[in-house]
């Protein structure tokens, strides 16, 4: 029996997985951001199938809404045509690949051989099943939370965006003093 | 119901489409985004071991890696601004003083 919740599930895990492939196809980066904010709202709409109401808000106000504005605004800022397709690394080809089909290969061994204890297997593949409902993540339950058992990591962000306020900044500004960054590089 | 190991499939693809992107793609402000699908990637399966487990912490992790992702596109923007001031160009293969 299909339930609306799988039905669901798959439209948006369709959309998101279109979306990520979109954006790898794409060659203007104005298109990929758009494929970004495509599937930046389908996963809200996981998050709201898993139960998860705050995260979802919260996915669509700061990623969708923040910080793709951020990276529509340079585009845009920057004037970002197509990108161009040049030669690949000689080093890439001569160790990365090889080196990446290597660690694939041991990952999938490592997984393949242990598939069958009881670590991997703790309730978490077979047939577990997730119910909506079981986690209220709404704002009045994960409040609390925020406020008294990730206190002190969450007044660390707070000074972690203030330092990132004032990095990009300093960064984004242009340089007019003596002693700062430097102006061009001839080449 | 949805089993558990479908979100984690998807949260699979969506990690492997950011590093590919990351891996082929010579724009660098495709680059970011490539990194911000795969923190994505990574949220979705925070939030449904959270769903499975039956404990908010995991939305709470979400909650700060949205911060965290926030403050690294206000830095990384403002470094590709910085980058373009500079070198006039937004295609990684020229700007290539440290390779080999």
């Amino acid at each position: 029996m299909i339930s609306l919740h799988l039905i669901l599930f798959l439209f948006f895990g369709a959309i998101t997985v279109a979306g990520a492939v979109n954006l790898l196809v794409q060659r203007h980066p104005i298109n990929s951001a758009l494929s970004l904010i495509a599937v930046m709202a389908a996963l809200a709409g996981e998050y709201l199938l898993l139960g998860a109401e705050f995260v979802a808000a919260v996915q669509v106000i700061v990623y969708a809404g923040a910080i793709m504005v951020l990276f529509v605004f340079t585009i845009m800022l920057l004037n970002a045509g197509e990108e161009e397709r040049t030669q690949g690394s000689r080093v890439a080809v001569l160790f990365g690949i090889p080196g990446m089909l290597l660690g694939s290969l041991l990952v999938a061994w490592v997984v393949l051989k242990h598939s069958g204890t009881e670590a991997v297997n703790a309730g978490v593949w077979d047939s577990a099943s997730i119910s909506a409902r079981s986690v209220p993540g709404s704002p009045e339950t994960i409040g609390p939370l925020l406020f008294h058992e990730f206190l002190l990591p969450f007044e660390i962000t707070s000074i972690l965006i203030l330092v990132a306020i004032m990095g990009a900044v300093v960064l984004a500004s242009r340089p007019t003093v003596p002693g700062g960054p430097p102006q061009k590089v001839k080449d | 119901m949805v089993p558990l190991s479908y979100y984690l499939v998807l949260s699979g693809i969506l990690f492997a489409c950011g590093v590919t992107g990351f891996l082929i793609k010579r724009n660098i402000i495709t680059i970011f985004m490539s990194i911000e699908l795969m923190l994505n990637g990574v949220n979705l399966s925070f939030v449904a071991f959270a769903a499975h487990w039956h404990v908010l912490s995991g939305q709470v992790f979400v909650f700060f890696v949205m911060v965290v992702a926030a403050a690294e596109a206000a830095v990384g923007l403002a470094i590709i601004i910085a980058v373009y001031r500079t070198r006039e160009t937004l295609n990684v293969d020229q700007v290539n003083l440290l390779k080999l």
